[in-house]
């Protein structure tokens, strides 16, 4: 490979690429598309996996919100269209009898006339468990979320959202440690947490479970409960098998399918994580195919070269240039036409990204969030050139050879 | 020198064959400067492509040097070619998008030189022609003689045992001709061994034997009395 570090090697293939300076460049444009495609599809892949995982970010995706309804069949003397009830004694149960459980939250939630000084305003106010922040992740900004503490001893405390701290507050003001009224009932600010994605009902407020429990007079009652499955675990399976156990502890007709309502997240997730991983084979199906286009289109090109040399290459081979000599170059001037025009693709491909990010990537509504590729894509793409520009560069090389030298010497 | 005995060689065409050589016997030695003449279809430019190892013959035997020329594979003629032989031809050859001076050095490229020594070597070889002045030039900047004077210097670069010749003054005007087989006298009166192929007279005068070849066979080998180019410079 030492030919390769000598000055002669490269100013023969600059000598004879820069003969035809137009057609070496416009050989170069095919594959230069193929790579830009393939860097800018993938880096905005990329970015829209990123925009979603933001928006499932503070969930659990593995987890399934059932709340109950009316039934629909009569079942052991009941009419049908009995209301049901979730009791809180039904997520125990749950979380004993249903095989893969991570956890099951109950839930409630209500609406709160909230005042602080004099700033009022009507929230939804929730009854929540420590765990909560397991499930639907809580980014706090200031404090802290709801701890055991709380629970056990029915604290008035609240943890708040930043927007509710907004509306609230006037600009800065310090509010850990105040007070705000909740329905006339003063409640102690704990924390602040940023206002919730954009997937999945967000809260304003938090307080503990068992104080939710007792102003709202709600006893073993539950609004709804968020199960969470292990990761190994089938989540349709475990929302199964969760219905399956609420129908028989509510008295509800086995195959009642209405008296149990559900949000099935990992359901949703795989939907997208589906569609994510198809568009992305699409765009490397569409950058690899493009840019086997454009490694022919040099090839072609190349081909089209060697028999124009024909005779200097007969001159080369009289001068003393052996077969592989001469196919070495041919090769050498493949790889470096495709390398060149790839690395000029992946730096175009790369500002697209950056104009890209600086255009649709900024704010929390973004549709593309960092769109990028990463330096492992960058080499693998580099090894694609590479191995195409040689595999593509045999082809002329062999024909560069195939004539005899007595051949293409032979005067007109 | 060169020794050549039986040599045979015929082309296929279509279901036939077309005996061109038949049966050949030459032997040059070193420092002759031989003429090979013949009508077109004689075989002077087969007999010239086999000794230039550009073709192979079908039976005989070729010696050049003391070295066997058989079995040839591709890179074992382009090794024998860069050693042994240096190439004039008709319409020059030179590569067009090279300079004289890179022209002059592509053998020794081949042979595997240092740059350094190349362009010393290449420098002085164009000296010799008289177109050092012209090193940086491209091919369509030179006339026809000054072309066909690097593509000399290019043969000479190698220290070929060999000059081969294919109607050296083939592309050129009388007078250029004439400066041209002048310079070749000189490389012949220094040692150099010249073979040529021609079909004009007054060239294959200037060389010191000359062989007829008629339909495969030499007709005639004489030693002639040479007569200088420069005469008519």
């Amino acid at each position: 490979m030492r030919f390769l570090l000598e000055r002669d090697t490269w100013q023969e293939v600059f000598d004879s690429l820069g003969k035809n300076k137009l057609r070496t460049a416009l050989t170069m444009v095919g594959v230069w598309w193929g790579i830009l495609l393939l860097i800018v599809l993938l880096g905005s892949a990329r970015g829209i996996e990123n925009s979603f995982n933001r928006l499932f970010g503070s969930f659990a995706t593995n987890s399934v919100f059932v709340w109950a309804q009316s039934t629909s069949k009569p079942f052991k003397g009941f009419q049908e269209g009995r209301q049901v009830q979730l009791k809180i004694t039904d997520a125990k149960k749950i979380e004993d009898n249903v095989e893969g459980i991570e956890f099951v939250v109950p839930r409630n939630r209500n609406q709160a006339l909230v005042i602080h000084d004099f700033l009022s305003g009507n929230f939804s106010v929730s009854g929540d468990y420590p765990l909560l922040d397991q499930v639907q992740k809580k980014k706090m900004i200031q404090g802290r979320f709801i701890n055991q503490t709380d629970i056990d001893e029915n604290r008035k405390v609240v943890a708040i959202s930043e927007e509710i701290y907004k509306q609230l507050f006037e600009k800065d003001a310090e509010m850990i440690g105040e007070y705000i009224q909740l329905n006339g009932m003063n409640f102690k600010i704990v924390g602040m947490f940023e206002t919730g994605g954009n997937m999945g009902p967000s809260d304003d407020m938090n307080i503990p479970f068992t104080t939710f429990q007792q102003i709202y007079n709600m006893g073993g009652n539950i609004g709804w409960m968020m199960i969470t499955g292990k990761p190994e675990y089938d989540i349709s399976q475990i929302e199964a098998d969760a219905k399956l156990i609420l129908r028989n502890l509510n008295k509800v007709h086995p195959e009642d399918n209405r008296a149990f309502g559900s949000f099935n997240l990992g359901k949703e997730f795989e939907k997208i994580t589906g569609f994510l991983t198809g568009m992305q084979f699409l765009t490397w199906f569409v950058g690899i195919a493009t840019l086997f286009a454009g490694v022919f289109a040099i090839g072609n090109i190349l081909l089209i070269t060697v028999r124009e040399r024909t005779k200097e290459i007969g001159v080369r081979r009289a001068l003393g240039a052996t077969p592989f000599e001469i196919k070495r170059q041919v090769v050498l001037e493949a790889v470096f036409i495709t390398l060149i025009a790839g690395l000029i693709g992946i730096i175009t491909g790369g500002l697209i990204l950056m104009l890209v990010d600086s255009l649709f990537g900024q704010g929390p509504e973004a549709v593309l969030v960092n769109a990028s590729v990463s330096i492992s894509i960058v080499f693998i793409a580099l090894t694609i050139l590479i191995v195409l520009g040689t595999l593509i560069g045999l082809i002329p090389a062999f024909k560069a050879t195939s004539i005899k030298p007595i051949d293409a010497l032979r005067e007109e | 020198m060169l020794k050549i005995n039986k040599l045979h060689k015929s082309y296929p065409i279509g279901d036939s064959s077309l005996h061109v050589l038949k049966g050949i016997d030459l032997s040059v030695e070193e420092g002759e400067m031989v003429a090979i003449m013949g009508s077109s279809g004689s075989g002077k430019s087969t007999l010239l492509n086999i000794i230039g190892m550009l073709d192979e013959a079908d039976e005989g035997e070729y010696i050049l040097d003391n070295v066997p020329i058989k079995d040839l594979t591709e890179k074992k003629a382009a090794i024998y070619r860069n050693k042994f032989l240096g190439f004039i031809f008709q319409s020059f050859n030179l590569i067009n998008y090279k300079n004289a001076l890179d022209n002059v050095a592509l053998p020794l490229y081949y042979q595997g030189l240092k740059r350094k020594e190349r362009i010393e070597t290449a420098l002085f070889h164009l000296e010799k022609v008289g177109l050092k002045d012209w090193a940086h030039h491209l091919p369509k900047e030179l006339s026809g003689g000054q072309k066909q004077r690097v593509a000399i210097a290019r043969a000479l670069a190698a220290n070929p045992k060999l000059l081969l010749a294919d109607e050296p003054t083939g592309a050129l005007d009388t007078k250029t001709s004439h400066e041209i087989m002048a310079f070749i006298q000189s490389l012949n009166d220094e040692g150099k061994t010249i073979l040529m192929v021609t079909h004009e007279e007054d060239i294959a005068s200037m060389c010191k034997r000359i062989v007829r070849l008629k339909d495969g066979v030499i007709m005639e080998d004489a030693f002639v009395e040479q007569v200088r180019a420069s005469e008519y410079v």
